[in-house]
């Protein structure tokens, strides 16, 4: 059993807590008593936090739709396949025909890689997230 | 943001969630803090209960803090504008302005007074619903103490006029000089754990991170150098409402989107899923298969907050570092590792050890993050920015001895009542939101047993009047139609709605109540208004 400090990954007061692991799953949450936000207390969707993580309609392959179909892909399909249909589309339609949506609820450097991703490899400013939804 | 931006200078909640510890007037707007915010709302429990902290709410349902309020405003949905600018005529009229601040840290402020001049009591009363004697008392009692912070969330940017809402509330801190010290300021709440960092580090399509601008050449040009590229793009890109626009024209063939589901958070999400569904190719990353990922061409499983490090950056400026829990899941990646395959195979080479040498690099290129570095983070709470240099202490509250642009700008705005109201065919006004036991579109919550307890499926508030006229009880099916489509579901009864107001969620993909709500959007934010006119009926 080891106890791990994250941040809670709902709403944006920016709560911590401590994460309970035991045999490489999630299995409990303990709040923090010393951080500056959430002192010791948290609402009920932090103090379940850990359960969504364990849930077995996780995805665990990449997929691919062919035809109707989808099925099971390995990453390396998957990414070719991204790959060549967007360096296509932005070859037969000009870089603007793309458009990429960042994600509120992942971390900074993911953000940055995301949008870097956007202009620097696909070489447009089409780049967003929710935040106004 | 884009309000906040153009009276200050800078886009962020100006103060910090401790200072409201020793606030003495809370004003909030557009916020159901206790459901949306709860340890930001048991703060300012606390300091009304603890302290005497007056609160004031003006929300057009009696929400619970609005229940704990001194006093609570139920004004006309999106009559925002004039309630705000009807309190500024009351301010100025009774002399309560803060005459030294606003000469010597602001301007345009004739002009303000020029429109405020309009909005008598009499007419802002007419506009709201609101009682002259409860608007003056809540103009005194917000202008007269000498720390009043103002909070609010989308009830407030949700809106065609969302940047005016805004601004207007600036102009309302400005005129009583409750910017630039502790426990007062403008404070927009957000709604997700990083809508704040996400737009700190430039996942808009208008800035770079920290806010640097696509079109300014000496800026393209550090990050040209910065990414070893030359031939960045400085043309502002589209927001995520145009790019749906641009979907339905064909002029976006394929989209990309990571931990999102626009598919059931767009407004009018049934015209979203038409589009998404028409692109020639769309990418998903996620960790579930939400509704947007099942029109997807592509989807790539991501690993959950637990299973990766990184910083998040919270509603008060506050970077913080979450670490790595538990072992990423079999069969998935975090997401910046799947960034740096998909790009690499893209003829762009990205490779980074671990998310420390991502923040080394956003240091390095973001002035406002320069001094937020990993070791620092990982021996503290956390640093607010602006942080310019590995000395500085961060940021508790913002615009201290002036604006981040120089003078605050008094930006007068008119009252314009919302696109869509009641009629005769649609008498009735939808907004929506959250409830407490739920997140957003459900993706995580709805897979949390004791969450799914409470509030396991989709309802209608409304009114016990509005209920009898139309033969209900609690619990009756309605059918609920809009000029976009049609739901049913099962109504609430209860007095914290007004008559003619109904309120739903979006919580629930099976009952989505965006299938129904306006896709009008805020010229300036592209924020859509979201509420919208129904009819009900019996089924």
């Amino acid at each position: 059993m080891s106890q791990t400090l994250v941040v809670c990954p709902y709403c944006g007061c920016g709560c911590s807590f401590y994460i309970e692991e035991k045999d490489g799953r999630a299995v409990g949450v303990t709040p923090s008593t010393d951080h500056p936000v959430s002192r010791g207390s948290l609402c009920v969707k932090g103090w379940r936090a850990y359960e969504f993580i364990n849930h077995p309609e996780r995805l665990r392959s990449p997929m691919i739709r062919d035809g109707g179909l989808v099925r099971e892909a390995t990453w390396e399909e998957a990414t070719d396949l991204i790959v060549e249909n967007l360096l296509d589309i932005k070859e037969k339609h000009g870089n603007d025909a793309l458009a990429f949506l960042s994600s509120a609820k992942l971390t900074n450097e993911e953000n940055y890689l995301f949008m870097k991703m956007a202009r620097a490899t696909f070489k447009t400013n089409n780049v967003d997230h929710c935040a106004r939804l | 943001m884009a309000g906040l931006a153009a009276t200050f200078g800078s886009g962020a909640m100006t103060n910090s969630i401790g200072e409201m510890e020793d606030a003495e007037v809370f004003f909030v707007i557009g916020s159901n803090t206790t459901e949306q915010h709860p340890l930001i709302a048991s703060r300012m429990i606390r300091a009304v209960r603890e302290k005497n902290a007056k609160l004031i709410v003006a929300d057009p349902r009696d929400t619970k803090i609005a229940k704990l309020a001194t006093i609570h405003m139920s004004h006309t949905i999106g009559s925002d504008v004039a309630l705000l600018n009807g309190l500024m005529h009351i301010i100025i009229k009774e002399g309560w302005e803060a005459s030294e601040y606003i000469k010597t840290r602001t301007e345009n402020f004739e002009k303000l007074k020029e429109v405020l001049e309009r909005y008598t009591p009499e007419r802002v009363s007419e506009i709201t619903g609101i009682d002259k004697a409860v608007l003056r008392s809540a103009a005194e009692i917000y202008a007269k103490s000498k720390k009043s912070m103002i909070l609010y969330a989308m009830g407030i940017t949700q809106h065609v006029a969302g940047t005016d809402n805004v601004k207007s509330c600036a102009n309302l801190a400005m005129l009583t000089g409750h910017v630039g010290s502790p426990s007062t300021g403008v404070n927009p709440l957000r709604g997700q754990s990083n809508v704040q960092g996400a737009c700190d580090m430039g996942a808009l399509p208008n800035v770079y991170s920290g806010y640097q601008p696509v079109t300014d050449q000496r800026i393209k040009g550090l990050f040209e150098e910065a990414w070893g590229v030359n031939d960045l793009s400085d043309k502002a890109g589209l927001t995520l409402t145009d790019m749906m626009d641009a979907g339905q024209r064909g002029d976006i063939k394929a989209m990309y989107i990571m931990g999102e589901n626009p598919a059931m958070s767009d407004p009018d999400s049934k015209h979203a899923r038409k589009v998404l569904r028409n692109l020639d190719f769309l990418v998903v990353q996620d960790i579930f298969l939400t509704e947007t990922a099942k029109l997807a061409n592509v989807v790539l499983p991501a690993s959950s907050f637990a299973e990766k490090m990184g910083t998040y950056t919270n509603t008060e400026r506050r970077v913080q570092l979450s670490r790595q829990a538990i072992p990423v899941l079999d069969g998935t990646m975090p997401d910046w590792q799947i960034i740096c395959k998909v790009s690499s195979k893209a003829g762009y080479p990205m490779s980074y050890d671990s998310p420390v040498d991502i923040l080394d690099e956003i240091n390095r290129v973001t002035p406002s993050y320069r001094g937020i570095t990993f070791d620092r983070l990982n021996n503290s709470w956390g640093l607010q920015w602006p942080c310019p240099d590995e000395k500085h202490d961060g940021t508790p509250f913002l615009h201290k001895d002036k604006f981040a642009r120089g003078l605050g700008f008094f930006d007068a705005r008119e009252y314009a009542p919302p696109p869509e109201v009641p009629d005769e065919e649609f008498p009735f006004q939808l907004i929506t939101g959250r409830v407490g036991f739920q997140f957003h579109t459900g993706t995580m919550t709805r897979k949390v047993s004791i969450l799914e307890r409470e509030e396991p499926k989709a309802f209608l508030e409304m009114n016990p009047k509005d209920a009898r006229r139309l033969k209900l009880i609690n619990g009756s099916k309605v059918a609920i139609e809009s000029r976009r489509g049609e739901l049913y579901m099962p109504v609430k009864i209860t007095n914290d709605i007004p008559e003619k107001v109904v309120f739903s969620t979006f919580h629930y993909s099976d009952n989505n109540i965006n299938d129904l709500t306006i896709n009008a959007v805020d010229p300036v934010a592209k924020i859509p208004e979201f509420s919208c006119a129904v009819s009900i009926r019996r089924v």
